[in-house]
């Protein structure tokens, strides 16, 4: 199938395709980081991951619709304050859903994929009932727009560029806080042995809450972040979901590093093959050999070597 | 069979539950609904085949399938290949560019009939092939992973990318497989116009005899050793294995049974409703699959029957009147099952009307013994 190309264009083909997978990257490793935390970290199924993200889209649409009816003059840097926006919005609903729902339910893992499967049915609704079925877009200010091109063949979006350096400085945070802080020793703790981090005089039930919070704001963020490459419906969480958990359960539930590894892994190969063969097919292959290879290396890629 | 082993095989209780499904499905349903009311519910039944399937697999061996959907698609499709074959004769497909072919294929372009469509000409090898393929691919999933002992929630994460990839291969393979729209317009099964009234009335109670062998054999499994070593298997697998016993054959054994309980479901629902596509494959039925079963009851094989029947019952009556609600009432039900009432139905009938039940029972009866001696006393 390489033939019919000449070396210059596949060498462009694969810059432009290895570009779209980064973005792709970014995307899954947005959405992925805050399930690794949640997931990996406490062992809880959170199937109403995705619409945390479009809530997080949700705002931010919300907040650059403000914008450009009230302070069309500051509409260069909307961006930014609708992230910190997501970002609460999604920490705080997560935390009264731990509060709520998931705090009750973390002797049954299994029932907590139940029970969040079912409140996802119910932010969908309560999405569709509020801002309609229609998927709706946000009009991205003017910097963002456009494209640095390369050579004559290859064009960089700077959206795609400035998605790439958001998902790089979130995931530096999250290694800094969950392994260079005070409080990410704490959740780590909890994690490994909650009697004896309790004994320790660790509030476990409060690092609770606030770990799966966190995971929940990361993926708002990441929401946030989406809208600036494609738009937002009230369903979009949900064709996510199942790619974000094997991105998580293919790096090893427990690694952040092996989540990230496992991300990129996934998007390349993804959108590679996607100029090649039809992008269903392309996606149907690369799914079949991370289930073939989770088949034989359960613990996935990037395995904590711990005692059962 | 003595009578002390049909009672320990079918102990009085369970023989009550029987009967009176029986007569629910048999009696009841056909006298007091149309034909059209009828044929939904035969509907509704053929995921009960899943939900059974689920109880043995997720309520007694602890194995939780996200792509249950992925069998009966399987087991559904397989049925349907036979039947679109069938309604594309020469004669029927005259008008297309290539006559003889489904007619989805003429569309796609393809003007021969693709290899692995060939064998589903004949019947015998169809209804073969409803249970075979499903259970196979199920034994191959099942020994990959628990010869690995990859379980728990590991288990459930890849069989959900299992649903998602076969309904992204059935969608993208439209010549091949009728892709987002499915196999439709199906008219016949061996000249038997299943369409009418009369066809549709046998259907169903072909599909309800189906549905009680299903319970039988679940009802074996249940009552036999194999019950309860899948219940101490759940409860503490190492010592399982420590005690000398092959986990994961058990393992595999009772997800290939759910996978082909599931497939007879499938080629049941074709035959019903006219149609199969690969909206019934993916990764949202096959949670809404798991859903039944638990508001009937994880533990009740009959309990997640009745469970089945009253959620899609509510669905079609609430999606009819308030289509906007039922996703509300639908999660509200998915968090209420799990966190108020995790034994489902059954559950609520064991704590709450079975001691209510019993008394009168009781009452009934010690009112009769008590008359039968109290006769000579008037006698007297």
């Amino acid at each position: 199938m390489f033939s019919d190309y000449s070396t210059a264009e596949l060498v462009s083909i694969f810059a432009m395709q290895g570009f779209a997978g980064l973005i792709l990257f970014s995307v899954f490793v947005l959405m992925a980081l805050g399930l690794a935390i949640i997931f990996g970290q406490m062992g809880v199924i959170n199937m109403a991951h995705g619409e945390f993200m479009i809530l997080g889209a949700y705002v931010t649409y919300l907040i650059s619709n403000l914008f450009s009816e009230y302070m069309p003059a500051l509409f260069g840097i909307y961006f930014f304050i609708a992230m910190i926006a997501a970002f609460f919005t999604a920490g705080a609903l997560g935390a009264f859903v731990e509060w709520a729902m998931i705090r009750h339910l973390y002797k049954r893992p299994l029932d907590t994929l139940l029970a969040t499967w079912g409140l996802s049915l119910i932010m969908q609704q309560l999405y569709r009932t509020v801002f309609g079925a229609r998927e709706v877009g946000v009009s991205l200010p003017d910097w963002l727009m456009g494209s640095i091109p390369m050579t004559d063949t290859i064009d960089i979006p700077i959206n795609g560029l400035f998605v790439m350096g958001l998902t790089i400085v979130i995931s530096v945070s999250v290694y800094l806080l969950m392994f260079k802080s005070r409080w990410g020793g704490q959740v780590r703790a909890v994690v490994q042995n909650r009697p004896m981090a309790g004994a320790v005089g660790i509030n476990t039930e409060k690092s609770d809450r606030m770990t799966f919070a966190l995971g929940c704001a990361i993926a708002g963020v990441a929401g946030s972040a989406f809208t600036m490459i494609g738009s937002t419906g009230p369903t979009a969480g949900q064709l996510y979901i199942v790619d974000t958990f094997l991105v998580v359960v293919f790096g090893g539930a427990q690694s952040l590093l092996g989540t990230i590894a496992s991300a990129f892994t996934i998007s390349q190969a993804q959108s590679t093959m996607e100029f090649f063969l039809s992008g269903s097919m392309a996606k149907v292959l690369t799914l079949l050999v991370v289930v073939g290879i989770l088949m034989l290396r359960p613990q996935g890629l990037f395995a904590l070597k711990i005692r059962h | 069979m003595s009578k002390t082993t049909l009672r320990a095989f079918m102990p009085r209780q369970d023989l009550i539950s029987f009967v009176v499904l029986a007569v629910v499905i048999f009696i009841v349903m056909p006298l007091c609904t149309d034909i059209f009311r009828l044929n939904l519910i035969g509907k509704y039944l053929t995921y009960a085949f899943v939900a059974v399937g689920l109880v043995l697999c997720w309520g007694y061996g602890g194995i939780l399938s996200l792509g249950q959907g992925v069998f009966f698609g399987l087991g559904g499709y397989c049925m349907a290949m036979f039947l679109k074959l069938e309604a594309s004769t020469p004669e029927a497909t005259k008008i297309q560019s290539t006559p003889g072919i489904p007619d989805f294929m003429d569309w796609n372009q393809l003007t021969e009939l693709p290899w692995f469509w060939e064998p589903f000409h004949s019947l015998p090898f169809t209804i073969i092939a409803v249970l075979v393929v499903p259970t196979i691919f199920a034994y191959i999933i099942g020994v990959a992973m628990f010869k690995r002992r990859v379980g728990g929630v590991y288990f459930a994460i890849i069989t959900q990318a299992i649903a998602s990839i076969l309904t992204i291969l059935i969608i993208g393979q439209q010549g091949y497989t009728g892709g987002v729209n499915g196999i439709t317009d199906l008219r016949t099964l061996l000249g038997w116009d299943i369409r009418t009234d009369s066809a549709k009335y046998v259907l169903y109670f072909v599909n309800g005899i189906l549905l009680f062998a299903c319970l039988l054999f679940a009802q074996f499994v249940r009552k036999s050793k194999l019950g309860r070593i899948l219940l101490a298997m759940r409860e503490r697998e190492d010592r399982v294995r420590f005690s000398g016993y092959d986990v994961s054959n058990f393992k595999t054994f009772v997800f290939c049974m759910g996978a082909a309980f599931s497939a007879i479901g499938g080629a049941m629902f074709t035959l019903q409703v006219g149609f199969m596509s690969p909206s019934f494959v993916g990764i949202v039925p096959s949670i809404e699959l798991v859903i039944f079963c638990a508001v009937g009851g994880r533990m009740s094989i009959i309990g997640a029957v009745y469970g089945t029947l009253l959620i899609n019952w509510a669905k079609t009556t609430f999606s009819e009147s308030f289509p906007e609600l039922w996703l509300f009432a639908m999660g509200a039900l998915f968090i209420g099952v799990v966190m108020a009432f995790p034994s489902g139905l059954a559950g609520l009938y064991q704590t709450h009307a079975k001691p209510w039940v019993d008394k009168a029972l009781f009452k009934l009866l010690s009112q009769r013994e008590s008359t039968n001696s109290n006769s000579p006393v008037t006698a007297d």
